[in-house]
């Protein structure tokens, strides 16, 4: 294959052209959701009123951010099986939620998660300890969307990156602001089918030179690069390395706000389990897809002009558009790259603007009574700033390495989120106390571990050698929340607590109240 | 309908609800967790098996890959198909019998 020449970088018409009819109908459907959108349901949760199928696909589209589209395919095209490990822990946790978690935050909680660990126990304090865990999970998770936005449009589309990061941040706040739970579920729709969409294109126009068989293809790579290839690197080398990135990644998917406040927007739980079922089929595909992807790039496109290009692969899937398809798929994928973007941190501003409004504002300033509109209009103010302050963020890391933060969200969701939410549902004893520590522990772990870790210690601020060994805490730091909500349930009993467990479960099973 | 929660809890019925729940979550759950965290203890510990060829253009690895990823969601398939009939059935009929008292 020779080298050829890529128009990545330049202005694409077509891209250009996609990405415009994008902005037109996402804009025309805010415009509809937000004549729906008017209480406090509708912007939190679409009303109740959408069905298992688009909600399976608007979590799928939640979940499928273009740094997993771009980097998981770019890891695939340099360290080809290595790729695979990584996406699989991606789709692990998914059936976890689905057994243990589903269930009981349908029927106990309202928008946020924070309503399923507040439910019988001390409200103010929980609910702060919790909207931490969930702020802090949601604003890690969006720093590493932002600049890997903003650098991803720059390299693409050759525009600055702060006019990208702005322009992301406005396209976002209008979204979210005017249209609620509703847009922001149909821009994840139509993103998630567009990325769906043009990855299986994609892909068939690989194994199309290949006589559709990707044994074909990963045999012409494994002659190109060697048996290497196909078999496991570096990626997993230390097991208790391994372990420890295996539980962050498989619970801290069953502790993401964004992820779990969807389960409000179904009607019932036969909508909410089938919107599991569909979300994971749709990731599971979509990780196949990509590990195609990366070994048709590594094929077609060639190990040296996907690294020449950036380091960490991120043009992998793009050059192969290129080298298939010629700049107008080139452009049609880049468009859709970026409608992935906005989408994901659309949904992830929703999350934090709703707890900031439902867990913070009305529970803890207000003690739980605000008018409906109240509640709306503080909503709409919390997404403003947080759009406002996603878009500094962006700009104030701009250049940095942020690709540790998506790895340190996932262990603050699995060692903050994760333990406070399990325990309230199963153990009577738990106390507001034992909560409180459960959540202050696991997220004091997460973050302070993940800094003197080789993570950050070494490979960020250039230290000879790293404090903490592993480079994902939530083995430490999971393990120690649970331990803290033991520990601060045994010191401080919760009578009133203790006494509403029959109620809870009951309801957790039954679905209704029966008092 | 007012009715005292420790009853309903302790009720033979209820006790058979959460009993089974409960079994089909942690099986399901350990079958999961014992497939993923047995996948990456194989690659840690002997991550040569992982690479044998089986032909050429395939190593033993895809496959096994392949098949945790279609074990996640044939999982949550066999759950949803059981929650949505086995298990909705029993808690409509327990909610019918809580109506009735």
């Amino acid at each position: 294959m020779d080298q050829f020449t890529t128009t990545i970088g330049q202005p694409n018409l077509t891209s250009i052209l996609f990405f415009f009819v994008f902005i037109t109908v996402t804009m025309f459907i805010t415009y509809y959701a937000a004549k729906r959108t008017k209480t406090t349901a509708d912007f939190y949760a679409a009303g109740g009123g959408i069905s298992g199928f688009q909600n399976g696909l608007a979590l799928a589209g939640d979940y499928m951010s273009a740094a997993s589209f771009l980097g998981i395919a770019g890891l695939v095209s340099l360290k080809g099986y290595d790729g695979l490990i990584y996406s699989i822990g991606f789709l692990v946790g998914w059936p976890i939620i689905m057994f243990l978690i589903a269930e009981p935050l349908r029927n106990l909680g309202k928008y946020t998660f924070a309503d399923v660990v507040a439910y019988r126990l001390s409200q103010k304090p929980i609910r702060i300890a919790a909207s931490v865990g969930s702020l802090m999970t949601v604003c890690f998770y969006l720093i590493a969307q932002m600049v890997g936005s903003g650098s991803l449009i720059h390299m693409v589309f050759g525009l600055q990156y702060e006019i990208a990061i702005v322009f992301v941040g406005a396209v976002m706040i209008c979204y979210v602001l005017f249209g609620g739970m509703l847009a922001t579920t149909w821009v994840q729709i139509i993103k998630a089918v567009l990325l769906l969409g043009g990855a299986t294109v994609l892909v068939l126009m690989v194994l199309y030179r290949f006589d559709m068989n990707p044994v074909h293809l990963f045999a012409a790579a494994q002659a190109k690069y060697g048996d290497k290839v196909l078999a496991p690197g570096q990626l997993v080398s230390n097991p208790w390395d391994a372990m420890s990135l295996g539980l962050a990644l498989m619970f801290g998917t069953a502790g993401l706000p964004h992820i779990l406040m969807r389960f409000y927007t179904v009607p019932d739980a036969k909508a909410a389990r089938k919107s599991v079922f569909v979300a994971t089929g749709f990731i599971a595909f979509f990780y196949i897809l990509t590990f195609i992807i990366g070994f048709g790039a590594m094929t077609l496109v060639g190990q040296d002009v996907i690294s020449g290009m950036d380091k960490g692969g991120n043009m992998a899937a793009l050059l192969l558009a290129e080298v298939t398809g010629g700049t107008m798929f080139l452009g049609f994928i880049a468009a859709v790259a970026f409608a992935t973007i906005l989408a994901v941190v659309s949904g992830l501003t929703l999350a934090g603007a709703t707890t900031l409004s439902h867990d913070l504002y009305v529970n803890v300033f207000r003690g739980g009574r605000a008018a409906e509109q109240e509640e709306v209009r503080v909503a709409k103010i919390a997404t403003l700033c947080l759009g406002v302050v996603a878009v500094a963020l962006g700009l104030a890391f701009k250049g940095q390495n942020v690709a540790f933060m998506v790895g340190l969200a996932f262990a603050i969701a699995a060692s903050a989120n994760f333990p406070a939410l399990v325990l309230s549902i199963m153990w009577r004893r738990f106390s507001t106390l034992g909560a409180v520590f459960s959540i202050v522990t696991g997220t004091t772990l997460a973050v302070v571990l993940i800094v003197i870790s080789p993570t950050v210690w070494v490979d960020i601020l250039k230290n000879p050698t790293a404090i903490f060994p592993l480079k994902n805490p939530a083995l430490i730091s999971m393990t120690g929340a649970f331990f803290a909500g033991w520990l601060g349930s045994v010191i401080k009993r919760d009578e009133r607590a203790e006494s509403l467990y029959a109620e809870q479960k009951v309801r957790n099973y039954l679905g209704v109240s029966v008092e | 309908m007012k009715k005292d929660p420790d009853a309903i809890l302790n009720s033979p019925e209820f006790k058979a609800l959460v009993a089974r729940q409960w079994a089909v979550s942690a099986v399901l759950s350990i079958i999961m967790l014992g497939a993923y965290f047995g996948f990456i203890l194989v690659l840690a510990f002997n991550k040569a098996v992982l690479g044998t060829m089986l032909t050429e253009g395939l190593s033993l690895g895809i496959p096994v890959g392949l098949f945790v990823i279609l074990l996640a969601w044939g999982l949550t398939g066999i759950y949803v198909f059981w929650a949505n009939d086995k298990f909705d059935s029993a808690v409509n009929a327990i909610r019918q019998s809580l109506r009735r008292d």
